[in-house]
């Protein structure tokens, strides 16, 4: 069996630094802190490894940590919802509406953004809407003596940054499914005497769930994430559990309390990919 | 009898046309929406005032500053050597393991294609903070050298699917001609595997470049004080307080990520129709 040799070598010479990578750099850093995470004290100085249940129980124990928590998934409740609302009817007037080489150029352009640094965009949008920043300046522009528009450091602005920063993910993954129906499906229906709404109700939508899905987890697994755009847009208005896991890290130094939340969070992102499991195998299927 | 649609003339062309114009007209806003914050940036890098004030005067000095700015300047020159080292990396070793699970059928291989998915959904957060764990723990410590264990390790699964991608499209028949011709299997796999797969290979490593070049979460955790990349660096000059040389740095850097993205859709024909 030397070929069968040779080609279990190859298989292990091939996989093995990529996954050796993969296992050094994300594997044993998070089952590292799931171990921390049920420790008294953090990887600092010498003692003795000590089991406990507190940092959870903080959690539990704490009803501000719940209502953080809670505020996360709102945020990416809500950013999904606009992201949807906003980025279908743009997706099905790309795919349906528009052909040939305007559609392509179109397309790229919706989704080049999403291609520049994520924190720029972010700091875009507080030059943008600041008091006497642009957006405030363009209103007055246009009505002067308006009432001075401040969004800087409020729930608004993190919800505008954040939905700036994912509505590309929405209107991409749902131009796919869009693109993949039949013309002549909707030709048929209409043919048949199927007004527009009952069109989009019965044709156009069932047959877009798995991008309107794929979509919705795209973007609600990372905002539920993020810190960085609620504290650099929200201020105070914009603590969520991801700027708490964050500053357990890079503020107080509670590390294990940090997993804990962290470990929180990954249930929570494990049980929505749990839930759209069904709606994002269809997509498999169907492409 | 009448079909519904009939004895309707005017309004069955008038009210397509008017739903059409409007979706286009609401499309046109949505770009608004997704540009008007990009360039309001990348003008007020070319206003005088350093407060950003309106009205706009035309002024090149925040880039004449940046040329100046030590601390943006190196931040800059470690983005990009981390970006550029991270891409040879990735690319290599990912496109060796894509080569193995696409081409060998093994034990294993579900649960190794399964594993790629986790480093891709787990919140950047979740990982980011791993890591500083983890690498504190064992002595690895934080620094240039850490970001760029990390950024690798996110670069390989994109790497790895992008190419198998690639893999999926053709069969072993090539591989086996080439073998049945006599070239030994090292031969078949540089002299015809490797090209065939070379469209694959170049979209996954721009693809790992923009991974690192625009990496803020993992860098920020892993990036002790003194030691910063550029999105690190704009952070916290975000954070102090900002002048238009941000701003002047930030469109340089929207346009190498765009550049690198235009690259990549000529390359790949991503979203047209294949």
């Amino acid at each position: 069996m030397r070929a069968e040799t040779r080609r279990r070598w190859a298989i292990a010479g091939l996989t093995g630094p990529a996954y050796l990578w993969l296992t050094l750099t994300i594997f044993l850093p998070l089952s590292a802190m799931l171990w921390f995470s049920f420790q008294k004290k953090g990887p600092f100085g010498r003692h003795e490894s000590e089991f406990t249940l507190k940092h959870y129980e903080a959690f539990f124990n704490k009803a501000y940590m719940q209502d953080l928590t809670w505020r996360s998934l709102e945020m990416g409740l809500q950013v999904t919802g606009i992201c949807l609302l906003l980025g279908f009817p743009a997706a099905y007037v790309l795919a349906k509406r528009i052909r040939g080489r305007w559609r392509e150029a179109l397309f790229l352009l919706v989704v080049l953004p999403f291609w520049s640094n994520a924190l720029v965009r972010i700091f875009s949008w507080t030059v943008v809407l600041r008091p006497g920043g642009v957006l405030d300046g363009a209103v007055q522009f246009v009505w002067p003596g308006a009432p001075s528009i401040d969004l800087a450091d409020s729930w608004s602005a993190v919800i505008i940054g954040l939905v700036h920063s994912y509505l590309p993910y929405m209107i991409l993954t749902c131009y796919l499914s869009l693109q993949a129906i039949d013309d002549s499906l909707i030709e048929a229906a209409r043919s048949l005497g199927a007004s527009a709404m009952t069109i989009l109700w019965r044709i156009v939508l069932p047959l877009a769930i798995p991008g309107l899905a794929a979509g919705a987890v795209l973007i609600f697994v990372p905002v539920i994430g993020s810190f960085f755009e609620p504290k650099l847009l929200g201020g105070t208005q914009g603590v969520v559990i991801g700027t708490v896991i964050e500053e357990q890290f890079t503020v107080v130094s509670n590390w294990p309390l940090g997993g804990a939340l962290s470990f929180i969070l990954l249930a929570i992102v494990l049980l929505v990919l749990a839930v759209s499991y069904p709606f994002l195998k269809d997509r498999m299927r169907t492409t | 009898m009448a079909q519904p649609w009939e004895g309707e003339g005017m309004s069955r062309h008038l009210v397509p046309r008017l739903a059409d114009g409007m979706g286009r007209v609401f499309l046109a806003l949505i770009l608004v929406f997704l540009y008007v914050p990009i360039a309001v940036l990348a003008l007020m890098g070319f206003n005088e005032s350093v407060h950003y004030a309106l009205p706009f005067e035309f002024s090149t000095k925040w880039y004449e500053a940046l040329a100046s700015n030590e601390r943006l300047l190196t931040a800059s020159f470690n983005s990009v050597w981390i970006a550029l080292a991270n891409t040879v990396v990735a690319t290599v070793i990912g496109t060796m393991a894509a080569f193995a699970l696409g081409r060998f059928r093994f034990r294993g291989r579900t649960v190794m294609q399964l594993l790629l998915f986790p480093p891709i959904t787990i919140p950047w957060l979740i990982i980011g903070t791993a890591m500083l764990v983890f690498f504190f723990w064992t002595g690895i410590g934080r620094g240039l050298h850490a970001m760029l264990l990390g950024h690798i390790a996110l670069s390989l699964p994109y790497v790895i699917i992008v190419i198998g991608a690639r893999m999926a499209s053709f069969g072993p028949e090539l591989e086996e001609a080439a073998a049945s011709l006599g070239a030994t299997p090292l031969q078949a796999f540089w002299r015809v595997s490797i090209p065939v797969l070379m469209p694959g290979i170049v979209a996954a490593a721009l693809f790992a470049f923009a991974v690192s070049f625009d990496q803020f979460v993992i860098s920020y955790f892993l990036a002790p004080p003194g030691i910063s990349v550029l999105p690190v660096e704009i952070f916290s000059a975000i954070r102090k307080g900002f002048t238009p040389e941000v701003n002047a740095i930030s469109t340089l850097v929207i346009f190498v990520s765009m550049g690198i993205m235009l690259a990549f859709a000529r390359l790949s024909k991503f979203g047209g129709e294949r």
